[in-house]
């Protein structure tokens, strides 16, 4: 529970608001699982849970951050070399072990994206160890695009189906507009054998997964990261609390059919 | 033209009408009365393909390429709200009355599509109650999927407070 003190070790400016911090792991602080987070903790503001989006397999942890509050504004301010407290990493894992020989959806919608980079990483490291990939991302406009580069490094290298679509845009936009279930089509897996991925505002969530149903995806096949009210992060304080269910130590990673039921709750 | 070159016209743009996912299982009756409202069009990039006040004198079936959906406001850019493609339809004003478009439609790739005359498909509607109706189920489903996703848009999911 007590943060280790991790150093910038590098840091870029993804859009406008949002940016990626490369951290060295404090000593005694292990690899991660695409889809885990880090508590990180800004001395004198605050703590706050964000997720890996780097490869598992580089060695360091890295962070995309949208700077949206008092803390997440203070780590996106860090300058190279400037410390940070740390714990994790936490939580469960996208479940790559499953993965192999399927069709593989991964939808994203804005900074959703971030959570689910590690795991494009290992995917795109082996490709032809799974069926067909397909990335899906939806995001608010073309200047909101978050790792426009590897996408496309991704695409030319691998030859995937990776579409970004953007809610509104101006005339320099050439791609799609509209919402990110818009660029789902039963040409892109075979409900069979196919495996999905998402991440996103819940809003949309919900609706990726009503539109992947309705291709015939089961819901044992979907699975999404769920975001609460972390604080903790070891299921002791409650704050993250989701019926039975806390986000941060049994997610942020769910199978969507053991969430269904409460997803529709409300009050939750 | 020959009688025989029409019958293959007439041949050739059935199988088109067909073809196109929006005209999924239209009855041969049907098909006949739609491909005489129907014809091939072409639009080059950044041609428009409808304009914001004009009559809604057509609608289009896109088979290539893709278009942009967009609304002007003086002093500004276009904002594109909506692209289509392949599949898809373009207008939709053409059902009701005052029969205008409420946005502008420019291809941002060659847009290859059906074309069909709005007059004279309201007209056959009106003749012809079931095909109407058949009609109206294949629009109605684009208008609410068009309205959820409008829904979304406004929710600004992405933004600051999505």
């Amino acid at each position: 529970m007590v943060p280790a003190v991790a150093r910038v070790k590098r840091r870029r400016q993804e859009t406008a608001d949002v940016w990626t911090l490369d951290l060295d792991p404090p000593e005694g602080v292990g690899t991660f699982a695409p889809g885990q987070f880090n508590m990180l903790y800004v001395l004198g503001v605050g703590e706050v849970p964000i997720s890996m989006s780097g490869d598992p397999e580089k060695g360091r942890f890295t962070h995309t951050v949208r700077a949206v509050g008092a803390v997440s504004e203070a780590l996106a301010g860090l300058k190279r070399g400037s410390t940070v407290g740390l714990r994790g990493p936490f939580g469960s894992a996208w479940p790559l072990q499953e993965v192999a020989g399927k069709d593989v959806i991964v939808m994203a919608g804005g900074i959703g994206l971030a959570p689910l980079k590690p795991l494009l990483y290992r995917l795109f490291a082996n490709p032809e160890n799974y069926g067909r990939i397909s990335v899906l991302y939806g995001t608010r406009s073309p200047a909101d695009v978050l790792y426009g580069r590897e996408l496309e490094r991704w695409r030319d290298k691998t030859g995937a189906a990776i579409e970004i679509t953007v809610d509104h845009a101006t005339g320099e936009w050439h791609g799609p507009v509209g919402v990110v279930t818009n660029l789902l089509s039963p040409n892109l897996f075979d409900p069979d054998n196919a495996i999905a991925f998402i991440c996103g505002p819940e809003v949309m969530m919900r609706f990726s997964v009503s539109s992947l149903m309705d291709l015939g995806l089961p819901g044992e096949s979907i699975h999404i990261s769920m975001e609460r009210n972390m604080k903790c992060a070891v299921g002791h304080c409650g704050h993250c609390q989701f019926g039975p269910t806390f986000i941060c130590k049994d997610g942020p990673v769910f199978r969507y059919d053991r969430l269904r039921d409460l997803l529709s709750v409300r009050e939750l | 033209m020959t009688e025989d070159l029409q019958e293959r016209g007439r041949e050739g743009m059935a199988r088109i009408v067909r073809e196109h996912p929006f005209f999924a299982d239209l009855k041969e009756e049907y098909c006949d009365l739609v491909c005489g409202c129907a014809k091939n069009v072409r639009f080059e990039v950044g041609e428009y393909i409808l304009r914001e006040g004009e009559p809604a004198n057509e609608f289009y079936l896109i088979r290539e390429g893709r278009a942009a959906l967009e609304i002007n406001a003086p002093g500004r850019t276009g904002i594109t709200f909506q692209t289509v493609g392949p599949g898809e339809v373009v207008g939709v004003s053409w059902l009701v009355p005052p029969y205008r478009w409420t946005y502008d439609a420019r291809a941002v790739e060659r847009v290859r599509a059906i074309s069909l005359d709005a007059e004279c498909l309201r007209g056959k509607c009106d003749d012809d109650p079931a095909l109407g109706y058949d009609m109206m189920t294949r629009f109605v489903p684009i208008l609410v999927q068009r309205l959820q996703a409008t829904r979304l848009q406004l929710l600004d999911v992405y933004g600051r407070d999505g």
